[in-house]
């Protein structure tokens, strides 16, 4: 299935979130995730199941003001 | 000492960590304006940059609390889902509340950032709302529960100082007791140094240090003007006047015409 991953579709048979992460390249990174405008925390990504359309966004620590 | 939310500062400077020209020269300018508070934010992180987790690992060697924002944020659920984001990325309740109402100016949307205050305060976070110096607005947010308070002095960015010197003045005098600091749009110290000396109680710069031709060097410059604008609060000011006032004595003045 296709799910948007920062604004960029990907092809994933992951079917839990924590899955579609490490098959991305984020499993030992620390980053903060939501889908379709939801937060959804580290502990709950490994039961979060993914759909076709879904929007992952997927953020880090970063510089600001 | 400053206190936020029951931390104790010894500095009145926040520093901004975004703009500068490498993470070497954030690093020094964070030493050289002797901050204890930095602020950050989340952004989008594509996984095989890692650019997110070379930057956490600077911040943490820095050793000084963070302030995540929610920078770019249009909405209230924006915001509110940026903050859930950060409180887990960084393990801090604070969060720089921005709900961005107007593009050109990047002013607050205070209804927004009402409300999202009001979430957020329920749900156990110690928000620093970025808000304008309207006294209507700032009841609301310490209504919501927030007990600082970060009003600009001018857009973001802008260097444009203390735009409104009146409204400043009322804020700080209808809230003596509630920590204010002047979040946005200094440009030079002598900006820090004024809000120090209406009674501010910190300031938060960002630009105008990441920005400057030495950056190292005006955090130095910066640090100064905000200590050197607290003693002088503390030491109590003249008021001004509309006519000139000798200083020197004029009894005993010899008459020589």
């Amino acid at each position: 299935m296709k799910i948007l991953v920062n604004g960029a579709w990907h092809d994933t048979e992951a079917v839990k979130l924590a899955v579609a992460l490490g098959e991305l390249g984020y499993g030992d990174q620390v980053v903060a995730t939501a889908v379709n405008g939801e937060f959804v925390g580290a502990e709950a990504r490994a039961h979060t199941t993914l759909a076709e359309g879904d929007r992952v966004e997927v953020l880090a620590p970063m510089q600001g003001g | 000492m400053l206190e936020l939310y029951g931390a104790t500062l010894r500095s009145r400077l926040l520093l901004g960590t975004a703009r500068y020209s490498s993470p070497a020269v954030l690093k020094e300018a964070v030493a050289a304006a002797r901050t204890e508070v930095v602020t950050v934010s989340l952004r989008r992180e594509a996984a095989a940059e890692r650019a997110g987790q070379g930057f956490w690992s600077l911040i943490r060697e820095l050793g000084v609390r963070v302030l995540p924002n929610t920078a770019g944020c249009h909405s209230v659920k924006e915001a509110v889902t940026t903050a859930h984001m950060a409180r887990e990325v960084f393990a801090t309740p604070w969060v720089k509340l921005e709900v961005i109402g107007e593009d050109d100016t990047l002013q607050p949307d205070v209804f927004g950032l009402a409300e999202a205050a009001r979430i957020l305060c329920g749900e156990g976070f110690e928000v620093f709302p970025y808000t304008t110096e309207d006294l209507v607005v700032a009841e609301r947010l310490l209504t919501a529960g927030c007990r600082v308070l970060m009003p600009w002095g001018a857009p973001i960015g802008s260097g444009r100082g203390l735009n409104n010197l009146f409204g400043l003045g009322a804020l700080r005098a209808h809230f003596p007791h509630v920590p204010l600091i002047i979040d946005a749009g200094l440009g030079v110290p002598s900006h820090a140094a004024h809000a120090m000396e209406l009674g501010f109680d910190a300031v938060l710069v960002n630009t105008a240090v990441a920005q400057a031709g030495d950056p190292v060097a005006m955090a130095a410059a910066f640090a100064q003007a905000v200590e050197a604008g607290y003693a002088a609060r503390a030491a109590g000011p003249i008021e001004p006047k509309d006519f000139g006032t000798p200083s020197t004595p004029v009894i005993g003045q010899a008459f020589l015409g």
